[in-house]
């Protein structure tokens, strides 16, 4: 076995990856209905990987929601293609097995166990009875390397619920690393953080984002503006724009429900 | 390295005593009769070890243990009935089925005339009765409150049915009389001795296994399955069977303690296996302390003695006490007397360093530190307390489980 690396070579940029059969995620027609409210309007998403895409949209735009049914957590029609595989329609750890890993709005890490344990058990869906029936011993090269890529190495012992509220989203990010996810999902990393956090979260999502599918749920414009490679905009349930930051900034329907500033405006 | 090895130490050191004092003290300084009061709360203390499992550290509000219990106490009781039957009778159908049913063996006994069938069915009905439930339940995702009353809603079926059967089970009479255990005759004090030492020795076992349970890659998972369930699943595990795994073991675990509760005390009956019986399974472990390996040991040893000792002194009042003391546990000290030492602590640090929220020792980063009376040279000898009634308060020496006082604080885990 060689040493696993969890980082890759370059940097996320718009389209992903133009080499090779890069991975991809295709979302059509995806609608979620509660009780005949559509909170997701036959949605289509296409992303590959090496890009980091970033999902913006309104209050009650449906992102979460678009998330939620990726991973399983709610029922959706459609089709939600990950490299060939049809993920809609599994179970939510099955999903999980298929290389599709998410974060939460609120950090949810298991605060009782350390963040070793934390990034030990994020990593062993696929251990036997055996293994798991056995102490763990040593830290596996995967952990380490999440840990340094994280910067929580000196805080591998600690609790995760000490943690702070930036540790926590990372320790989380770092969880997906070692789930061998390569299908990021990423829903509002930043929110509650300092801007040094900010920052080094931004940082972060593009030292690991060459080599994987990466979405993300984002409030923050400046965040957005810095970091995303892509960026779809949801409104309504529906996908109103896609492109670069600039491309949606300049797309005068983006402008009138998610910017605020209207037509008449005079730009 | 040194922590770890100084862990393993501890660990021997603590069983090593435990084994001492169960197996070398406890025959040598008791009455007979005291030790087979002991052997009787030994057995509840096996019940409590897979408790402390399912709802300390898995969250699981096993209402129901009962039925487990019962199932092996009854598996034991019908070989015994049987082997009675034909060594001193020589008909060999049981004495209470020619006075109540039709003086025949139903063929359900029939089994249970094998020495090896009883023994494996000892183990084999409850474990896969609980793997039937388990799947059913927690695969359709039933927890909490919910889960909690299903299982206690099947002890009280589980006793009716009892009671019903009385050609069959004896009824509300249960089964008993029972003259010898495998070909030893009971009422031979010297083999009173040895049923008692088999239950202190599967005790000690029940202990070995739980530690290793808690302290593997599956112990740490049910801690995240108890604490975020939905979390778990977007890892990729099925949290269903992490916690059927668990329900499992503590069934089983319940099942061979009720089997070694029958020849110790010589009765099973509904009244054993019941609601009641369920509950107060339940009171010794929520006040020994759940989310520790030795809290329910010594919680369930504490409150059958105080039991069989207050209710003997006054009958009616014990109810109330145990009543009592369940609220009390319950609402002051969730996470029962285990987390006395670390509420101690926290108390007297409180003045001079009150920003430190981590109340675990800062030495001990392990999490699997010890929970064992291990000998610690700062803190007084744990040999002390008597094993017949035993301090509740001897988890004391042993530093905190580190996970246990932080769980502790969590009063709404209660309700689960």
């Amino acid at each position: 076995m060689t040493t696993p690396t969890l980082l890759p070579d370059g940097e996320p940029r718009a389209g992903g990856l133009r080499h090779g059969r890069p991975k991809y995620l295709e979302v059509r027609d995806l609608s979620v209905s509660f009780d005949g409210f559509l909170a997701v309007d036959k949605v289509n998403l296409d992303v590959i990987q090496g890009d980091l895409r970033f999902l913006i949209g309104p209050n009650g735009a449906g992102k979460t929601t678009v998330i939620d049914a990726i991973t399983g957590l709610v029922p959706a029609t459609g089709s939600v293609n990950h490299t060939g595989t049809e993920i809609l329609g599994r179970k939510v750890h099955q999903i999980a097995r298929l290389g599709v890993g998410r974060t939460f709005q609120t950090a949810s890490v298991f605060e009782d166990l350390s963040v070793l344990q934390n990034l030990d058990i994020a990593a062993g869906s696929g251990r036997g009875p055996l293994q798991m029936l056995r102490r763990r011993k040593a830290v596996e090269p995967a952990v380490e390397e999440a840990l340094e890529i994280i910067g929580l190495e000196g805080a591998a012992d600690k609790k995760a619920g000490i943690l702070a509220h930036g540790q926590k989203q990372w320790l989380e990010i770092g969880m997906l690393l070692v789930q061998n996810s390569d299908l990021l999902l990423l829903d509002e990393p930043i929110a509650g953080m300092s801007q040094d956090e900010r920052a080094e979260t931004g940082a972060l999502l593009h030292r690991i984002a060459a080599s994987r599918i990466t979405l993300v749920i984002e409030h923050d414009m400046d965040f957005v503006r810095e970091f995303a490679t892509s960026v779809s905009v949801l409104a309504a349930g529906k996908v109103l724009s896609e492109g670069s930051v600039a491309q949606v900034q300049a797309d005068p329907r983006v402008q009138e429900v998610y910017l605020g500033t209207s037509k008449t405006g005079g730009h | 390295m040194r922590n770890l090895l100084r862990g393993r130490l501890g660990t021997a050191a603590g069983f090593t005593l435990g084994a001492v004092l169960l197996l070398g003290v406890a025959p040598a300084v008791l009455p007979a009769f005291s030790l087979g009061l002991l052997g009787k709360f030994l057995c509840f203390a096996i019940v409590a070890v897979g408790i402390g499992l399912a709802w300390g550290r898995g969250g699981m509000l096993t209402l129901g243990q009962g039925v487990f219990f019962g199932l092996g106490a009854y598996i034991m009781a019908m070989h015994m009935k049987l082997a009675d039957a034909s060594l001193f009778g020589g008909t060999g159908v049981p004495d209470f089925m020619s006075l109540y049913g039709s003086g025949e063996v139903p063929g359900w006994w029939e089994p249970f005339r094998s020495p090896a069938l009883t023994l494996l069915a000892v183990v084999l009905v409850p474990g896969l009765v609980a793997l039937v439930l388990g799947l059913a339940i927690f695969k359709r995702r039933v927890k909490g409150a919910y889960f909690a009353i299903l299982s206690q809603a099947l002890a009280a079926a589980f006793a009716v049915f009892l009671i019903g059967q009385q050609a069959t089970t004896g009824g509300s009479n249960g089964l008993n009389g029972f003259r010898s255990f495998f070909g030893f005759d009971l009422k031979d004090p010297s083999n009173k001795l040895m049923l008692y030492m088999i239950a202190a020795v599967v005790l000690l076992l029940a202990l070995a296994i739980a530690r290793q349970l808690m302290h593997s890659r599956l112990g740490e998972l049910l801690v995240a399955v108890r604490d975020q369930e939905e979390r778990v699943r977007f890892l990729g595990y099925d949290p269903a069977t992490v916690k059927t795994v668990i329900y499992v073991i503590a069934a089983v675990l319940a099942g061979i303690a009720g089997a070694l509760f029958v020849p110790l005390v010589g009765i099973i009956s509904p009244a054993d296996v019941g609601v009641i019986p369920s509950i107060a399974f339940l009171i010794g472990v929520a006040i020994g302390g759940r989310a520790t390996l030795l809290g329910p040991v010594l919680g369930a040893v504490g409150v059958a003695a105080a039991q069989s000792s207050l209710a003997s002194t006054f009958p009616s009042f014990w109810v109330y006490f145990q009543g009592l003391l369940f609220v009390l546990v319950i609402g002051f000290m969730p996470g029962g007397l285990a987390s006395l030492p670390a509420a101690v602590g926290r108390w007297r640090r409180t003045p001079a360093s009150a920003s430190t929220p981590d109340a675990a020792p800062p030495s001990s980063t392990r999490p699997a530190a010890p929970d064992l009376p291990a000998p610690d040279p700062e803190a007084p000898d744990p040999a002390a307390p008597h094993p017949e009634a035993p301090d509740p308060e001897a988890p004391d020496p042993a530093a905190p489980h580190p996970e246990a006082p932080a769980k502790a604080t969590r009063p709404e885990e209660v309700s689960r």
